[in-house]
């Protein structure tokens, strides 16, 4: 047992280091949530991808560095603590591409991972519909066959991004009246700007249009955008929906760099005893966070696979982020209640942690059944 | 980076839970509660000679340390099995002891099983005084480190099997600038590690339980009420499960301290939630889940409360190394 990287792991982390200080820009971003940050960030993953720093642990041939999980660690750590901006391309990152790797096939990758590496084309999820949440299972957006193709139509909803991205993937119903409703789904991606859909932007909290609803009508999708078997779309998903609540999604390096904030914050009002335990339960959780994190990535690296308990980390760290910022506003005082803060941006984001990728409900009651054995009983 | 306890290491805890598993501790734990210490003794030889105190004692005095890794992996099952003694205070007094005319006289001893030690600033509650005999004091004066000449009465704990005495004053003057912040971070370490194991035990217990309970005609377990609970508890023993191991790779008052905070917070929340969910039966004392309800809540307060833990997290000075239990 160590907690020692190696020096080729250490060499990555000072060319990681050396690069971000050169390149991260000096005043932070807009709202990655508007219109005009939306186009900054997006040039900023082009920037990235431009050296090959948008997606290090892919394959070279599609824009990475084939680094393994512990250099990715190491990365985010370089990356968070370099003050660079968020990622407007992590949920093609982190939920799409993940499943192409797994399910997808040569064509879709080559065609489909080089565009989303550089920023080029930013996805949107479509999961959510008015009335499929926490019960995904039972959505109701119908995919039809058609020559070449399918057609699809219904509403989805809650869809991140959606309002400036180009493109979406996401399940849709192509076998009516199966036994279970978790059959007869298909994976597919489709364009956001095709025939058919309209982007109706949602406001968050604070107004910003974070996430839009999609009504689809009779939209076509060629054969070559359904990822998996037709009919297997639930498959396909969970095992994305497990690497998003899993290792990926956050890294330990975003909550170690705003920790690290909030404790220069502290420091720089006066390191007043009344917020002291608070600030100091950031600085804890961040370590816990990442030596969690170090286990299971030794874990994985040993060839275990990381189940269930991939949803002890999505309530861990969907909790500790809106803690972590409710102190930020508090240290700010009157400041605090300001909308335009990177602190504001960042508690309004919190909010939404326990709600997306599967709420903290269904997290516990995975826990409870899977990990600790609790019998199935009403929700 | 490998952080993961490597096969040695979870055959040693295995060894120990499987040793511990068939002394029937609690039984053990009830006499040592009642000043019977013969069974106590007898447990507390075995888990020497499984070579638990020598972790702590440098090979140079015939232990086999000091080795925090393997002393926190050993802690988590004493936590496990609630084995009664001054466990923490053992490890405490071999830290303490690095002045090398007493680390040869009074180590291997402790090492060996054949003594007991306590330790506590003067003026504060000492465990087990009554039956340690190498009693550490000091205080915050610069009059070092003495071996205290006595115990004063014994207290009772609300852990029943924690008994306090303070130590008379005075006594032989064994170094006079002992390691106390050094000597506070093991036994904070092992503290942390101590608490997971009791926390780990009242998860287990609690989850056999509401399988078992029937109300309403199905198990209690199956009631989302009582399973988010759980669900909370395994959240914050699992996360503290890591920070006690980091701390005992890397060994700085501030993991160390985080640790302590971790995981002694989980025990008690887990503690809170095990006395919730057992109902009336779990909030007597006959009940054997008392004996780590108990011992949950003394855990969190000794050697560094919550507060005191996360100052030294932030290192914001405190009188740690004048009084290591009461700041």
């Amino acid at each position: 047992m160590d907690l020692d990287f190696t020096p080729a792991q250490e060499a990555f982390r000072a060319e990681a280091r050396s690069w971000l200080h050169a390149h991260v820009p000096a005043a932070p971003l807009p709202s990655l949530e508007t219109e005009a940050g939306f186009a900054a960030h997006r040039a900023w993953e082009a920037q990235l991808a431009a050296d090959r720093w948008s997606v290090v642990s892919w394959p070279e041939e599609y824009g990475g560095r084939g680094v393994d999980l512990v250099r990715w660690l190491v990365f985010e750590e370089e990356y968070y603590a370099a003050g660079a901006p968020g990622r407007v391309g992590q949920n093609g990152i982190n939920l799409l591409a993940p499943t192409l790797f797994d399910h997808g096939t040569r064509e879709q990758r080559a065609r489909v991972l080089p565009p989303m590496a550089t920023g080029e084309v930013v996805w949107a999820q479509a999961w959510s519909e008015p009335e499929a949440g926490s019960d995904l299972a039972s959505l109701t957006s119908r995919a039809v066959r058609t020559g070449g193709g399918w057609l699809l139509s219904g509403q989805k909803t809650w869809s991140s991004r959606a309002a400036f991205a180009d493109r979406a993937f996401g399940l849709f119903r192509s076998e009516p009246n199966t036994p279970k409703p978790q059959q007869g789904l298909t994976y597919l991606m489709f364009d956001l700007r095709a025939p058919g859909v309209t982007v109706r932007p949602i406001g968050r909290l604070d107004g910003k249009p974070a996430f839009a609803e999609l009504f689809l009508d009779e939209v076509f999708v060629p054969d070559d955008d359904v990822i998996g078997e037709p009919g297997q779309g639930w498959r396909v998903a969970m095992s994305t929906a497990g690497n998003e609540r899993g290792l990926t999604l956050r890294s330990p390096g975003r909550f170690l760099a705003a920790a690290d904030r909030l404790l220069n914050l502290w420091q720089a009002q006066g390191s007043s005893p009344t917020t002291r335990d608070r600030v100091a339960d950031a600085v804890i959780g961040a370590r816990a966070y990442q030596l969690f994190t170090y286990a299971n990535a030794s874990r994985f690296l040993d060839g275990e696979s990381i189940g269930p308990e991939s949803s002890l980390n999505k309530i861990f760290w969907s909790e500790y982020d809106i803690a972590l910022h409710e102190t930020a506003l508090e240290l700010l005082g009157e400041e605090g209640e300001l909308a335009d803060t990177d602190w504001a941006e960042g508690y309004v984001f919190s909010l939404a942690g326990p709600i997306y990728a599967g709420t903290n409900e269904i997290q516990r009651d995975i826990i409870a059944e899977r990990l600790l054995g609790l019998p199935k009983g009403r929700r | 980076m490998r952080f993961l306890l490597d096969p040695e290491q979870r055959a040693f805890a295995d060894s120990l839970n499987a040793m511990l598993t068939a002394a029937d501790t609690p039984s053990v734990v009830r006499s040592w509660s009642r000043g019977e210490h013969a069974s106590g003794r007898a447990l507390w030889r075995r888990i020497a000679e499984a070579g638990v105190f020598a972790l702590a004692v440098p090979e140079a005095y015939e232990g086999l340390g000091p080795r925090p890794v393997e002393l926190a992996v050993a802690f988590v099952e004493l936590g496990r099995h609630a084995v009664p003694g001054p466990l923490v205070e053992t490890v405490m007094a071999a830290a303490l002891l690095t002045e090398p005319g007493s680390a040869k006289r009074l180590l291997p001893a402790l090492a060996s099983g054949e003594v007991m030690a306590t330790a506590a600033p003067t003026g504060s509650y000492a465990l087990d005084g009554d039956v340690a005999t190498t009693r550490l004091s000091w205080d915050g004066d610069g009059n070092g480190l003495r071996m205290a000449p006595g115990h004063g009465p014994v207290r009772t704990s609300l852990d029943p099997a924690r008994r306090l005495t303070h130590l008379l004053p005075g006594g032989e003057l064994l170094t006079p600038d002992p390691p106390l912040v050094h000597a506070l971070t093991w036994a904070r370490l092992a503290t942390a590690a101590q608490a997971l194991g009791v926390g780990l035990a009242l998860l287990d217990r609690t989850v056999t339980y509401v399988k078992q309970r029937t109300q309403f005609g199905v198990p209690i377990g199956s009631f989302q009420a009582v399973k988010h609970q759980l669900a909370d508890a395994k959240i914050a023993l699992e996360f503290a499960r890591p920070m006690v191991f980091g701390a005992a790779l890397t060994m700085t008052e501030a993991d160390v301290a985080a640790a302590k905070v971790m995981a002694c917070e989980a025990a008690y929340r887990t503690a809170r939630t095990a006395l919730q969910l057992h109902g009336a039966i779990g909030y007597t004392a006959e009940y054997d889940l008392s004996l780590w309800l108990t011992k949950a809540r003394a855990l969190r307060t000794s050697w560094g409360s919550p507060d005191a833990c996360r100052a030294a997290v932030l290192s914001v000075p405190g009188d740690v190394s004048a009084d290591g239990r009461r700041s």
